[in-house]
């Protein structure tokens, strides 16, 4: 539905956008995963049209955002829960955008009632709100013209436990219905618990993507066994490689295997799963790279 | 091409736009409208307009009165340059530069991404809010004129279309200068200072200058845009006049609004 | 209690320790108004602007002077032609050093690092004469260069300067700063405090002058308000008398104290979004 295609944009000599290329597929939550300063809001404005792209181009379901009339009955964008006049109340926002796209304003209060602002927080000034609560605001903004296609960024960003648990039930039950979803999030396991698809970026570039089973796939799987030596040599005499990972062992091998393995030499196995860390070295290593790396090395003043 | 593209090798669906159009141009400037009053600064500004035109009146009522001065209907009507007059531009000017204060802008334009649109539709409604100031002052005026004859004045209502048209104009000159200049500088505090300076400082330095140097006199009316709108408020037009206001008129209200919605139409929204 | 505070092992300092720390000296903190009048695109570009508008209107007097035989400048008319434009926008800089506390919300992170919001205010004005003294110092440097430059086209020097009017020029400068500062302080928004400050300098006068013309028991109360008026003989400070000096402070206590007294009390007790 959203579709990315060699999109580059450059500040001068920097590039914040590197020639990159990625669809969203409707029906799927897409996380689009990457450190502070790797691209990801860049790409989403270029999407909806408030940069302009350097080289190559977005559409949103065969169309440049441009393009669309009345776009926000098609897209629900969320950029920046803050970027709302201070002086407006919650409900004067979503009055002005119900009219803009030409709703009826019981959308308003359902928008209001799905994301939990009560009348009288509906009222207050958004001044006055918390984070938590322009998260809020600006997730029903998003969804008020009943969009199939949603753009959000950082859209946990503020949201405590529960919000966070709500949203993520919200975005799964609006694609199981058929809608796109992208979401940008800069937490691994944020993204790991609600992402169908994830994209990787940093600095400007995509440097993994896939469903989250096939980037952690990759990782091999995680065993602890009580007759270890026996399991190690079995699995070495099936010509598998384990190695010592913390208090256990890693091998690249489907936790099936693994398991066969371990019954057909009578082994009990008290710990069995895929080994984390793959997608979370990456994206640490990543995060170093880039240069905020001298995080903790700051000397007390 | 990335593994997800090519991945299945089915296309992606279309989005059917077909049931949607955009939203009409009247909707647009009605959002607009409610955009200018919805927040506090912009009320304040609209009460603001109303009570200091009640304020001169009232104050315009009590020297004529007091002082056994003849006051006219036009006097009421000239003396609104105080209130509507001051406070019209910075109307224009707040309409645009609160989008890019509050970075509302970012909002606005993912809802109508042509811009040109939003532009005009707040262009419309400030016009729309000069020519309603106007309504607002005939009133007052009319009020302020019974009440001066009601207590013993003489009242004149000479008026007539032609300076109805004069004070019309020049409230809608008013409000768009601000609003070029809004949109050449993107910046409250910048808007409104430049245009004091423009509209207080520039009229001084002008008149200086005409005395002192003969050629300085001789331009003068062809770039002082606060001059060559002078014979808009008596409606007496003298030779050259009607043009001298089009060439200050394209100087200090076509080139600003021009390169700034130049920019506007295709800055990066932040 | 809570759990934390009833444990054994953090019995510990229960108190902060504060003898290592100071507040901020008073200097330092005029130093960091003084580095945020200028690290911003909207405030670099205010005093660029005073500087460049009075560079222009210098080589236009130039100009007129050096082709115009009927025309002569001198020092002081150099000096001030820069005060007038610099008196346009040094008020302004006063509002901003005030307002974008609170447009741009930094006020939070100002005042939760000095809570003593007196000291932060008082840093700010400060601040802000400290630009007035130097933009002073420039209008009396530039004004200089450009006589120097003008006689010596014109083959003719003339320094005459009313030495005297300096004070003055000074405290003309100082009170135009302050009164937008005042405003700013009242309002606590950048565009109404700019709207009133313009209509305080320019639009006010003209309607006392009106008002004077046209009622007499107006125009002998008009000395004590109109504080634009009694700030005239301050050019001639030593023909001041004593009702001169009385119409300053009363209107001036008007149009500056009070504002400024009821701007502060409000700064003190606003809370800060």
């Amino acid at each position: 539905m959203i579709k990315v295609e060699n999109l580059t944009r450059k500040y001068g000599a920097f590039t914040a956008v590197d020639d990159i290329s990625f669809v969203c597929r409707p029906g799927r939550v897409t996380g689009f995963l990457g450190p502070n300063g790797a691209g990801k809001t860049t790409t989403m404005r270029v999407m909806v049209g408030l940069t302009p792209a350097t080289h190559g181009q977005t559409t949103i379901g065969g169309h440049k955002y441009h393009d669309i009339p009345n776009p926000g009955r098609h897209v629900g964008v969320l950029l920046d829960a803050s970027a709302q006049h201070a002086g407006r109340t919650g409900r004067e926002v979503l009055t002005i955008g119900a009219k803009t796209m030409g709703l009826p304003m019981s959308r308003v209060d359902e928008m209001l009632e799905l994301v939990s602002l009560s009348g009288a927080e509906g009222k207050r000034r958004v001044r006055n709100y918390s984070l938590g609560m322009r998260q809020r605001l600006g997730i029903a903004h998003a969804l008020l013209g009943d969009p199939s296609v949603l753009i959000l960024d950082e859209p946990a960003n503020g949201l405590d436990p529960a919000g966070i648990r709500w949203m993520r039930g919200l975005l799964k039950g609006y694609a199981d219905r058929g809608g796109t979803v992208l979401l940008s999030s800069h937490l691994l396991n944020e993204v790991e618990q609600i992402a169908d698809d994830i994209i990787m970026i940093g600095r400007g570039k995509i440097v993994a993507e896939g469903t989250p089973a096939e980037l952690l796939q990759s990782t091999g799987t995680f065993f602890k066994a009580v007759e270890v030596e026996q399991l190690l040599d079995a699995l070495v005499a099936s010509g598998l490689h384990p190695a010592p990972v913390g208090d256990g062992y890693r091998v690249d091998a489907e936790a099936l295997q693994v398991g066969k393995i371990a019954a057909a030499n009578s082994v009990t196995l008290i710990e069995l799963r895929p080994a984390d860390g793959g997608l979370e070295d990456m994206f640490l290593e990543l995060t170093a790279d880039t240069q905020r790396e001298d995080f903790g090395q700051v000397a007390p003043a | 091409m990335s593994a997800v593209l090519t991945k299945g090798g089915h296309e992606l669906p279309a989005l059917d736009t077909s049931h949607t159009k955009h939203p009409p141009f009247l909707r647009l400037v009605s959002v607009e409208l409610r955009k200018m009053m919805d927040t506090r600064a912009g009320l304040w500004l609209v009460i603001s307009m109303a009570a200091l035109t009640a304020i001169v009146m009232t104050i315009q009522l009590i020297v004529g009165l007091t002082q056994d001065i003849n006051i006219k209907y036009a006097d009421f009507i000239a003396g609104t340059t105080y209130s509507i007059g001051l406070l019209l531009p910075i109307l224009g000017i707040l309409s645009l530069t609160s989008e890019w204060g509050q970075r509302t802008a970012m909002v606005t334009f993912t809802l109508e991404p042509h811009r040109w649109r939003i532009i005009a539709a707040k262009l419309a409604c400030v016009v729309a809010i000069a020519i309603a100031s106007v309504a607002v002052a005939l009133v007052l005026g009319t009020v302020a004129n019974a009440l001066f004859g009601a207590f013993g004045g003489t009242a004149d209502w000479d008026f007539g279309v032609e300076r109805l048209a004069g004070f019309a104009i020049l409230q809608v000159l008013g409000v768009l200068t601000g609003f070029a200049l809004a949109a050449l500088l993107l910046n409250t505090p910048g808007a409104i200072v430049v245009y004091f300076v423009y509209s207080f400082v520039l009229p001084t330095l002008f008149a200086i200058g005409a005395e002192l140097v003969g050629w300085i006199n001789d331009i003068q009316p062809w770039v002082d845009f606060g001059d060559a709108q002078l014979p808009l408020g008596e409606w007496e037009w003298a030779k050259n006049d009607a043009a001298q206001l089009v060439v200050t008129s394209l100087i200090w209200l076509v080139l600003p609004l021009a390169i700034g919605l130049w920019r506007v139409l295709r800055a990066e929204v932040k | 209690m809570s759990a934390v505070l009833t444990k054994d092992e953090f019995q510990e300092p229960m108190t902060l320790d504060v003898s290592q720390t100071r507040n901020p000296p008073f200097l330092r903190l005029v130093g960091v108004e003084l580095r945020k009048s200028y690290d911003t695109r909207s405030g670099f570009w205010l005093l660029m602007s005073m500087g460049i508008l009075a560079v222009i209107t210098l080589a236009i007097m130039t100009i007129v002077g050096v082709v115009n035989d009927n025309v002569e400048f001198a020092y002081e008319d150099f000096v001030a032609a820069i005060a007038f434009v610099t008196s346009v926008l040094l008020p302004v800089l006063g509002i901003l050093l005030v307002t974008s506390e609170w447009s741009q919300r930094t006020g939070m992170t100002t005042f939760a690092l000095s809570p003593h919001r007196l000291r932060v205010i008082m840093a700010k004005m400060v601040a802000g004469l400290a630009w007035t003294f130097v933009i002073i110092a420039f209008a009396l440097v530039v004004g200089a260069v450009v006589n120097l430059l003008y006689g010596a086209m014109e083959g003719e020097m003339a320094w005459r300067f009313g030495w005297e009017g300096l004070t003055g020029f000074v405290i003309t400068q100082s009170l135009a700063m302050l009164g937008g500062f005042a405003l700013a302080t009242l309002l606590l928004n950048s565009p109404a405090a700019i709207v009133a400050f313009f209509a305080y300098k320019w639009i006010l006068p003209t309607l006392f002058a009106i008002g004077a013309a046209l009622i007499g028991w107006f125009e002998d109360l008009l000395p004590w308000i109109d504080f634009q008026t009694a700030q005239g003989p301050l050019y001639e400070m030593t023909n001041m008398d004593g009702e001169d000096f009385a119409h300053l402070l009363v209107s001036g206590a008007f149009w500056l104290g009070l504002p400024l007294a009821i701007g502060i009390w409000r700064v003190l007790r606003a809370e800060v979004k």
